[in-house]
C-alpha cells in the first residue's frame, strides 16, 4: 500500500507580482497600507494548516446564484452564465474539496448589501453569494448572472468592470486568498484604479476569465473559464524536515 | 539554452472591497441565504481549555476606526494542536479553530469567543508561545494582512517565542500583545490593530 506523498512548506510569495499595499490611485489604501516592511517568517504549524471544510458545511446547491435566493419558479435577471474552472496549485497540481465562495453584483450593478445606496435596482431574485468545494480534480463552477458595471467613489467619474469576488483557502493559511474575475473583452478593465493596482499586465490577465463556447449550453447560459491557482509546495514533509527540499 | 521552469504563478490578490459580508458573512450584508454560515464557532462546547473573549478594533492611518473589516482567526486548540490532517494530534470534538470575524458598521469594533490555544510546537524543536493567527482583509488592503496575537499574561513563553524574537525592533513586538482584563468573571483580551502610525502593527509574509 503506498501512502500518498506529504507535503511541506509553501514557496514564498511573489510581492512583485501581486499589488503592493500602498497604490496611490486607488485612495482607499493610502491610509489602509502598512508602512513598515513586512516580517518574512519562515512557515511553522501555524501556516502549513488551515482549517478544513467538508460537505457538511455547505449545501449542494449553493454554487446557484440562478436559484439560491430566487422565489420559487423565477430567475434573476441578466444574462446567464456559468463560471467554471479549477483550483490548482503553482506545481499545476490540483487543489481538491477546496472552498471557493463568490460575491458580486446584481445585472444592475447592484449589491444586496445594507450599505450600498447605488441607484441600480435590487433584484427580488438575486442573493448574490455563492460557494462550492472543488472536486478531486480541483475542479469547481457556479451559475449566476453576468454583473453590471457601477460607479464608486474614487476618481469623480470612475467605474468597476463587471467583476466577481473570489475567495479561496487552499490546504494551508499561508494560502488564503480574495481575488477578482473579470471578463474578456471588457474596456473597463484598463481604467480601474483596482485591477491596476497590479504592477504586471500578465497578472493582470490572470484575472480575466476567458469566453468558453465549449462549457456553453445552447439556448441557455453562456460560459466563462476562470482557473486559480494557489500557492505551491515543496514535497517534503514538514515535521521530519523543516528546511524543505 | 537553459530550459524554462514551468512553475505557474500564484493568481494575484484583489482587494476584498467593502461588501466582502456579502460572499463571507451575509447575515451582517443584511440577508439570509444559507442554512449555516461559516466560521461562527471557533471552539463549540466541547472543547477544552480556558474560555476567553479577544476583542479590539482596526484603526486606519487617521485614527480612525476601519468598519467594513472582516478577519479570520486560526488557532491550535489548548494542547497546541491544530484541527488539520497534516498537524500530527487530534483535537477533540467540538474544537474547529477557525473563525470568522465582522466589524461593527458603526463603532468598528469586533471581538469573538474562543479557548485560549496552547503552546505550539514551531520550528527546530523549538516551542511557539500561545498564539491566534489573524489575516484581515478589507476595502483598501490589496493583499490580505497576517499577524498573530500574542497573551499578555504569557510574558515567559512570549519571551522565548521564536516568531517575536524574529522581530528586530523590539519595541515592535509589543503591537502583538494583547492586554488581558476580565468581565463578568471572564477573560477578556483586547487587541487593536493599527495599520499605520508610529505603532503600526506587525504584518508577517508568511
Amino acid at each position: 500500500m503506498s501512502t500518498p506523498p506529504k507535503q511541506g512548506e509553501f514557496y514564498q510569495r511573489d510581492r512583485r507580482w501581486h499589488p503592493p499595499a500602498l497604490s496611490q490611485d486607488y485612495k482607499t489604501s493610502v491610509t489602509r497600507s502598512p508602512q513598515f516592511p513586512l516580517i518574512s517568517l519562515e512557515n511553522t504549524a501555524s501556516e502549513i494548516t488551515g482549517p478544513v471544510f467538508g460537505h457538511n458545511d455547505i449545501n449542494a446547491t449553493d454554487n446557484d446564484l440562478l436559484s439560491n435566493f430566487a422565489q420559487p419558479g423565477e430567475s434573476p435577471i441578466g444574462e446567464r452564465i456559468i463560471v467554471h474552472g479549477r483550483v490548482l496549485d503553482e506545481n499545476a497540481r490540483p487543489v481538491p474539496n477546496t472552498l471557493v465562495e463568490i460575491w458580486q453584483a446584481n445585472a444592475s450593478g447592484r449589491y444586496r448589501h445594507k450599505k450600498d445606496t447605488y441607484l441600480g435596482a435590487l433584484d427580488p431574485n438575486f442573493g448574490g453569494c455563492g460557494r462550492t468545494l472543488t472536486d478531486e480534480n480541483g475542479c469547481y463552477h457556479f451559475r449566476t448572472v453576468k454583473p453590471g458595471a457601477y460607479p464608486w467613489r474614487n476618481w469623480v467619474n470612475d467605474w468597476r468592470p463587471a467583476h466577481i469576488h473570489v475567495s479561496v483557502f487552499g490546504t494551508g493559511f499561508a494560502q488564503r486568498l480574495i481575488t477578482q474575475l473579470y471578463f474578456e473583452g471588457d474596456p473597463l478593465i484598463a481604467r480601474c484604479p483596482i485591477v491596476n493596482t497590479i504592477p504586471d499586465h500578465e497578472a493582470v490577465e490572470m484575472l480575466i476569465a476567458r469566453l468558453d463556447m465549449n462549457a456553453t449550453i445552447p439556448l441557455d447560459t453562456i460560459a466563462y473559464r476562470f482557473d486559480i491557482v494557489l500557492r505551491g509546495r515543496r514535497s517534503t514533509l514538514f515535521e521530519n524536515r523543516l528546511e524543505g527540499n | 539554452m537553459p530550459r524554462r521552469l514551468d512553475y505557474l504563478k500564484e493568481t494575484p490578490s484583489q482587494t476584498a472591497g467593502p461588501y466582502v459580508h456579502i460572499g463571507l458573512a451575509p447575515g451582517a450584508a443584511g440577508f439570509q441565504i444559507y442554512d449555516q454560515e461559516l466560521g461562527w464557532e471557533i471552539a463549540g462546547p466541547g472543547a477544552k481549555g480556558e474560555r476567553i473573549r479577544v476583542e479590539g478594533v482596526v484603526v486606519d492611518g487617521t485614527g480612525s476606526p476601519v468598519k467594513d473589516v472582516l478577519l479570520e482567526a486560526w488557532q491550535a486548540n489548548a494542547e497546541g494542536i491544530y484541527a488539520h490532517p497534516e498537524h500530527p494530534g487530534d483535537v477533540e470534538e467540538g474544537f474547529r479553530g477557525w473563525g470568522r470575524v465582522i466589524t461593527d458598521f458603526e463603532t468598528g469594533e469586533w471581538g469573538f469567543d474562543t479557548v485560549k490555544p496552547g503552546l505550539v510546537l514551531g520550528r527546530g524543536g523549538q516551542m511557539m508561545a500561545p498564539h491566534i493567527n489573524l489575516w484581515i482583509v478589507a476595502r483598501g488592503i490589496n493583499v490580505g494582512l497576517n499577524t498573530r496575537l500574542y497573551f499578555e499574561d504569557e510574558g515567559e513563553a512570549n519571551a522565548a517565542d521564536p516568531v517575536l524574537n524574529v522581530i528586530e525592533w523590539e519595541r515592535r513586538r509589543s503591537t502583538l500583545i494583547a492586554g488581558r482584563s476580565e468581565r463578568g468573571g471572564k477573560p477578556v483580551y483586547r487587541f487593536d490593530i493599527r495599520l499605520q502610525g508610529e505603532d503600526e502593527t506587525v504584518f508577517f509574509d508568511i
